[in-house]
């Protein structure tokens, strides 16, 4: 039984902190944040151990592409021991990200699709850019990545941002 | 990430968010989510924790085949530490006085 016994809110506003942040540093333009009241909702259309799983990371391949923040892929197995995450803005004080299972579930969902409770893994998993422009997001990352999640016939995603 | 998972579902695939930033990810409306309320970087488990990594796995998927609505948050049943309360919530980008 946790003793922790907050008077305020527990879970991080990221939102508040990176705003108050920046501003401090003298960035008085902030970040407007993707705001939706609605959420497009699409159910299984088979019974999950049918179902083929992708994952998306926002973790890079390699230093270069932290830099570039292009849409790729990469085989899922093997699994990579490790990808770029450098240029993320995860809590480098408080963590690390030296074990790929922390934010990339490969190895679980392996484990999934040898106990039947998925049907298979997707050949491939992506990688999607954080980028300031929604709009880089909206045309052209994300229907790359629904493109190639077709390429592969996969039925549902799993989608981790660090 | 959050708009990602909008389109797919837009275009009918079903998806999960796992994620520890609670504020943004449901501003930005998914269909799913998971919240784990770890510090940024670790949202599917602590690191070599594979017990807790494949019990939040879990959780995803049975987010993908049991809700009903969009916008269905579920928060991951684990705790950074005993008392929840080491210092990383306020040292993530504190102001230096």
């Amino acid at each position: 039984m946790s003793q922790f016994t907050p008077t305020h809110r527990i879970a991080v506003s990221y939102i508040d902190k990176s705003r108050e942040f920046y501003l401090n540093k003298g960035f008085g333009n902030p970040y407007r944040w993707a705001s939706h009241t609605d959420a497009p909702f699409a159910k299984l259309t088979k019974l999950l151990s049918e179902c083929r799983i992708a994952v998306v990371t926002t973790a890079a391949p390699d230093e270069a592409g932290g830099t570039d923040r292009k849409v790729w892929s990469a085989a899922s197995d093997p699994i990579p021991k490790k990808l770029f995450t450098y240029h993320l803005s995860w809590h480098k004080t408080a963590t690390h990200t030296d074990d790929v299972g922390s934010y990339l579930p490969l190895a679980e969902l392996n484990a999934a699709a040898e106990s039947g409770r998925i049907g298979t893994v997707s050949p491939r998993f992506f990688g999607v850019p954080t980028t300031f422009s929604q709009r880089q997001t909206n045309t052209e990352d994300a229907p790359t990545i629904l493109k190639m999640c077709q390429e592969d016939q996969v039925d549902a995603v799993v989608l981790v941002p660090l | 990430m959050g708009l990602t998972s909008r389109h797919l579902e837009s275009n009918g695939i079903p998806t999960v968010v796992i994620g520890s930033a609670r504020d943004i990810t449901e501003q930005c409306g998914v269909a799913r989510f998971l919240f784990t309320d770890f510090p940024l970087g670790n949202p599917c488990g602590k690191p070599n924790d594979v017990t807790m990594q494949a019990a939040i796995l879990e959780i995803a998927l049975a987010l993908l085949e049991q809700a009903a609505f969009p916008r269905t948050t579920v928060q991951a049943p684990f705790a950074w530490s005993a008392d929840s309360d080491t210092g990383w919530r306020e040292s993530y980008m504190k102001i230096e006085s």
